[in-house]
């Protein structure tokens, strides 16, 4: 078990490697890589930051900076189901703060925040470019919902929890 | 049967795509496999196509055929009438106040009557992964005119005389721009588009990214030419992945065909573009933050001067252009400068595209004339109001804008008189708001964004807009003080003469021009401790109406807190202390019994 699991780890890094191979000697690359890393890994944790320092040659404070500047990476783990809940100007006069309330409360966690089954994450992004649709929620990355009331809310949380961790 | 020259366009906007067009496209493949047609009809999903309300939207050309609210059933018919038997399928056209539009003249909806497309004209009308269709609508004619019949200098001035100015906010004047870039001597320069599109109620760029990339790359390899640049980047948010795909597939097909790279069109100019991706924070679409990040640094502003046109990216000279203003620049190329300045009013030329949203009809992406008045885009165009509200206000610009409120509905769209009013032209968020919308809990909003992304660097902005959000906070909890809208006033002014990025600069217009205008419905929440559009959850409370409910029990069930008690066909009652104010009951109830009361 614990070596299966170090052999997935090594195969994720040596996958990253190969990224940071590609666009070596360039000076603007870390943002590029932190993307790549993201998807590989999900977050960002401490030992990935460690290894891309060591990898582009740069001090690990850097890319810490970098790291925590920008709100798209993360250090935490996100849910497997990202809840994406636009309170961009259309969907918040449309009355998007209610959605993001009601999806609070029935997954009971905050806005950032993963569920202890690790199935959900609650996240407020800007404009979705579907603002005629207002409000909008997307999950992950394709599944979207628009003109979203509070109380569909449960059903839709209930549609992926069906799927449980599949 | 002519049918092996159809193409079906199928929108993949945003709203488009949240109402259903994957699963649409899905099955109009199937059924197109099912007739062996799939070989012959090309099915192509584009950027915006603009009537967004009404999506998902297919298109069937070369007839020009636009079809509305397409689902998984009726796109059928598409197939089985139109693409087979060549029968136009009337029940799916678009709709206008008259009924159905015939396919000649859907330009006749009036929400295409009033627009003018320049920077859109491509948009769901080509295949945006199809280097030719864009050809074939003079697409690359501007760049071979510009590489082989005119100077850098003569490109320079048609730019500037056509009045062009830049469409990402500020609204510099984009041929004095390219002048100075050109006049910066460096051996090496830059052309940058800013596609970090930051208004967070605004997808006019993403949508010419997604359904008109070529226009994008010939317009920024003209500027390299006439500012004598090298070198292209384009910086695209990360959550625009549609648009990254398509511009990756356009770069590569501009250099297969020579328009980019090495001795473009064998003139000996050399020019390439790269794309580079954002990391989400609002600031970086400044231009000096922008190129920091590009760097691969924290995207902070610097001071400016020097300004990029001087020192931009590794510190070489580097044009800055938003992607709606590059859009611009071929048409003015080939129909000239005079054509161009003959559009619009005295200060502001040619076009402007907006994301129309909020409490209006017609919603989705419109481009309209400068000098249009408001009035004009939102009713003629939008359609006004629905539900017989009454138009409140009217932001523009998002977090650095205003509210303009109904009075001023005649006031004609271009850069001079939005300021006037407190607002700004911005990049083209435009959001209409009615009665139900609460003026301090706009602001709020607004300040909560730019508390969020405040880039820390300097101590007005960082600090100060969260004093102004705790102001407001305390305002809309009903715990307001009567100094509290003189302090707002101050601060907002401290922050704007002390920050360092128009970001903090502009940061306290949308409160400003609110209090300006609305400072009544300050003063509302201040003294009376009321909300009068009854959106402040502090301030509200519902109530259940005894002489009109009927007990039939719908409220008690949805209510999520279970506030809400009473025998069944029995007059119910809410208790105000368990309610969160989420609103579900009122929802429905379908005896009118809920309302909401403010004091
Ligand atoms: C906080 C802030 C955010 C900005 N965001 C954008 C943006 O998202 N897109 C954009 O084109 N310009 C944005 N700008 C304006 C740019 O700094 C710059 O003026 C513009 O890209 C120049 O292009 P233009 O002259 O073609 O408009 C922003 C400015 C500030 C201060
Ligand atoms: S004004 Fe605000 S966003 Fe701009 S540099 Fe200063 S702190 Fe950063
Ligand atoms: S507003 Fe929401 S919480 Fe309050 S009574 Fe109605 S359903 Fe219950
Ligand atoms: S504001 Fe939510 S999709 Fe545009
Ligand atoms: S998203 Fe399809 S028309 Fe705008």
């Amino acid at each position: 078990m614990e070596k299966s699991v170090c052999k997935e780890h090594e195969k994720l890094y040596r996958e990253l490697d190969e990224f940071i191979q590609e666009v070596e000697g360039d000076s603007s690359a870390l943002i590029e890589v932190l993307h790549k890393a993201q998807q590989i890994f999900g977050h960002l944790p401490i030992e990935v930051q460690e290894h891309i320092a060591e990898k582009l040659n740069i001090p690990v404070s850097k890319v810490f900076g970098v790291v925590t500047f920008y709100s798209l990476f993360t250090m935490k783990p996100r849910g497997k189901y990202q809840i994406k809940i636009c309170l961009g100007t259309a969907c918040y006069v449309k009355g998007a703060d209610k959605l993001m309330d009601r999806f609070k409360e029935e997954l009971e966690i905050e806005e950032g925040e993963v569920t202890k089954d690790g199935l959900f994450s609650l996240h407020a992004v800007r404009c979705l470019g579907a603002c005629s649709m207002a409000p909008v929620v997307m999950i992950g990355e394709s599944d979207f919902y628009g003109r979203v009331t509070p109380d569909e809310v449960p059903k839709i949380i209930r549609n992926y929890k069906n799927r449980g961790g599949k | 049967m002519a049918v092996s020259t159809n193409t079906i366009l199928i929108c993949a906007g945003g709203a488009c795509i949240s109402a259903g067009e994957k699963s649409v496209k899905q099955v109009l493949e199937e059924k197109l496999r099912e007739y062996a047609l799939d070989g012959v009809v090309r099915v192509v999903e584009t950027g915006c196509m603009g009537a967004c309300d009404l999506g998902p939207i297919v298109a069937v050309f070369p007839e020009g055929v636009y079809y509305q609210k397409v689902n998984t059933e009726n796109v059928k018919k598409i197939v089985e009438e139109h693409i087979l038997k060549g029968r136009v399928v009337e029940e799916m056209l678009f709709e206008g106040p008259q009924g159905k539009i015939a396919a000649e003249v859907y330009e006749e909806h009036p929400f295409f009557k009033k627009q003018v497309k320049i920077a859109t004209r491509n948009l769901g009308i080509i295949d945006p992964m199809n280097i030719d269709e864009y050809i074939a609508r003079d697409g690359y004619f501007a760049l071979t005119k510009v590489l082989t019949e005119m100077t850098p200098e003569q490109v320079i001035e048609v730019v500037k005389k056509s009045g062009l100015r830049g469409r990402g906010g500020a609204g510099f004047p984009t041929g004095l721009k390219w002048e100075f870039t050109r006049k910066s001597q460096s051996d090496k320069k830059f052309v940058v588009c800013n596609a970090d599109e930051g208004d967070p109620g605004a997808f006019m760029d993403r949508s010419i990214l997604e359904g008109d990339p070529h226009t994008v790359l010939e317009a920024m390899t003209i500027a390299g030419y006439a500012i004598g640049g090298q070198k292209g980047y384009i910086y695209v948010r990360a959550e625009y992945p549609l648009a990254i795909e398509r511009l990756k597939n356009a770069i590569n097909q501009a250099r297969e065909y020579g328009f980019l790279g090495e001795n473009i069109l064998g003139t000996g100019f050399s020019f390439d573009i790269e794309i580079r991706i954002g990391a989400g924070a609002f600031v970086c679409g400044e231009e000096t933050a922008l190129i920091n990040s590009i760097e691969g640094k924290r995207g902070q502003p610097n001071v400016k001067p020097p300004y990029p046109a001087q020192k931009g990216l590794w510190g070489y000279p580097t044009l800055i252009n938003n992607v709606e203003t590059f859009a611009n620049i071929p048409p003015i190329i080939i129909k000239g400068a005079d054509w161009f300045a003959s559009i619009g009013t005295e200060t502001s030329k040619g076009t402007k595209v907006f994301a129309l949203a909020g409490k209006v009809k017609n919603t989705g992406l419109v481009e309209v004339p400068m000098g249009i008045t408001l009035r004009e885009l939102i009713y003629d165009i939008g359609g006004g109001v629905p539900n017989n509200k009454k138009l409140k206000a009217v932001q523009t610009g998002g977090p650095s804008g205003g509210c303009i409120p109904a009075e001023y509905l005649d006031t004609p769209v271009d850069y001079e008189s939005l300021k006037e009013l407190g607002a700004i032209m911005g990049s083209g968020g435009m959001i209409v708001m009615d009665e139900d919308t609460c003026m301090v809990d706009v602001a709020k909003f607004f300040l909560q964004f730019t508390v969020d992304e405040s880039c820390g660097k300097c101590t007005p902005c960082r600090e100060g807009t969260r004093k102004m959000l705790e102001i407001l906070e305390k305002i809309t909890r009903g715990e307001g003080e009567e100094e509290d809208l003189e302090k707002l006033e101050e601060l907002g002014k401290i922050i704007i003469d002390s920050s360092l990025c128009g970001l903090g600069q502009t940061a306290p217009n949308p409160v400003l021009s609110t209090l300006k205008y609305f400072r009544d419905e300050y003063e509302a929440h201040v003294k009376e401790k009321r909300c009068p559009a009854k959106v402040c959850k502090d301030l509200i409370r519902y109530v259940i109406d005894s002489e009109k409910c009927v007990g039939c029990t719908a409220c008690a069930r949805v209510c999520p807190v279970g506030a809400i008690s009473g025998e069944v066909r029995k007059a119910h009652d809410i208790d105000p202390e368990i309610c969160t104010r989420c609103g579900s009951c009122i929802e429905v109830c379908r005896f009118g019994a809920i309302s909401k009361v403010s004091p």
